[in-house]
């Protein structure tokens, strides 16, 4: 990313964002609340357009049209995470992991990794915040895209579920996979930290 | 296209399951025509000139009733973030929705027409008619009803935006349909009524899709 600016509304979020991310990096975007840590994220997914600068994304075989890089190696897990209340989770897991370019057997993976068989046949709105959040994670274990944009993924997680979280992302860094997460707690897991706030009212 | 399929067979499903699915707009379309012999009386000459045309003018509302869910639900819980994410690119996820709103609401209104106009009174040899016209006027109307419905998107009190965006466009099919009916009961040449009817279907389907995807992605942003 370079020189990166992005408006809300009426107002500079950041402006002059310089960031690059290397496969097997993991980065921890920080900032105060309203500084741009989702917008950041949803515009590397390509879902808002940034005001300024461009992006480039590469793969082991070179540079790649940001088109093919969404569609293919992009996660994104923001505040709300697409589950519908009234399908039964293993329904709604299914479904996100065909999407992203898993298959049956890899979302079941996911599912006894993240200690959600029980859970499997319950409406999506019986679940807990936590339970919830644990269903999404396995998304992004089961369906293989190697750049996970994480929007504080740890908030309703349990300590014990933390530490599993983080061995999941060590995984997911070993196998050259990379993670933009905004966060207001350490990640746990070694990540470059990148302030925000550092960028806000250059212009003002 | 496999991610094509996936995204049909869950709007598929999920048409059926959620709500009580086709069954709310059926009801909707049986109970304004049931209204019809009470507005306008029931006398049966004057029911079955009618007939055709209020069947036609039901099945419009009755299809409005489920556009409101088609991309506001998606919106509000942030599917419509992942499907932007997607292997298929957002338009062939619009055409995948008009689709699956058209075999699960279309289709069983289609189903539905005929019944409710011979209650009303129109002539048997009307049926197969009334049939074919409101399945391929229901193409029509599950197209357009979508760019309304993603038009609305993020907007407060989206169904009545809906409506109101939403029923011109429906003028044509419904003169259309409603015109090859009542030309075939009059003896006229009913073909080009159907003929229009079809391309007005056929645009809807083709063009359709990439409109709901430009409103869903200002959405979006």
């Amino acid at each position: 990313m370079q020189n990166l600016a992005i408006i809300r509304g009426e107002r500079l979020l950041f402006q002059g964002l310089n960031l690059s991310v290397r496969a097997g990096e993991a980065v921890a975007l920080t900032g105060a609340n309203g500084s741009g840590k989702t917008s950041l994220l949803r515009a590397i997914a390509g879902l808002i357009l940034p005001h300024a600068g461009n992006m480039k994304f590469e793969g082991p075989a070179g540079a790649l049209e940001p088109e093919d890089a969404r569609s293919q190696g992009v996660h994104l897990l923001g505040h709300q995470d697409g589950f519908k209340a009234t399908r039964t989770a293993w329904e709604e897991l299914l479904f996100q992991v065909l999407w992203t370019g898993g298959t049956e057997a890899s979302a079941r993976a996911a599912s006894a990794q993240l200690d959600l068989d029980r859970l499997a046949g319950l409406e999506v709105r019986k679940l807990s915040a936590g339970q919830r959040r644990r269903l999404a994670l396995a998304r992004l274990v089961a369906s293989p895209r190697s750049l996970w944009l994480l929007d504080e993924p740890m908030a309703p997680l349990d300590t014990a579920r933390r530490a599993v979280f983080g061995d999941l992302m060590a995984e997911h860094l070993a196998g050259g996979g990379m993670i933009i997460a905004a966060v207001h707690d350490a990640l746990p897991i070694a990540a470059r930290a990148f302030d925000l706030s550092s960028l806000v009212g250059l212009t003002q | 296209m496999s991610g094509f399929w996936v995204m049909l067979r869950r709007e598929m499903a999920m048409a059926w399951g959620r709500g009580g699915g086709p069954l709310l707009a059926l009801t909707f379309f049986v109970a304004t025509a049931t209204l019809l012999p009470l507005a306008v009386g029931a006398s049966p000459a004057r029911l079955a000139a009618v007939a055709p045309g209020s069947a036609w003018l039901a099945l419009a509302l009755a299809s409005l009733l489920s556009l409101e869910r088609l991309f506001e639900r998606d919106y509000e819980d942030g599917t419509l973030d992942l499907l932007a994410l997607g292997p298929v690119p957002l338009e062939a996820v619009a055409f995948a929705k008009g689709l699956a709103q058209w075999l699960t609401n279309g289709a069983p209104l289609a189903l539905a027409a005929p019944v409710v106009a011979v209650a009303l009174g129109a002539e048997l040899r009307l049926v197969p008619l009334i049939f074919i016209s409101a399945l391929i006027g229901g193409l029509g109307l599950a197209f357009t009803g979508g760019i309304g419905a993603a038009l609305s998107l993020g907007s407060k009190r989206g169904g009545v935006l809906i409506a109101v965006l939403v029923l011109p466009l429906f003028a044509p099919p419904v003169i259309f349909g409603a015109g090859a009916i009542e030309a075939f009961a009059g003896g006229l040449d009913w073909h080009p009524a159907l003929g229009l009817l079809s391309a007005y279907g056929l645009a809807a389907a083709a063009l359709g899709p990439f409109a709901m995807a430009a409103a869903c992605r200002n959405a979006l942003s």
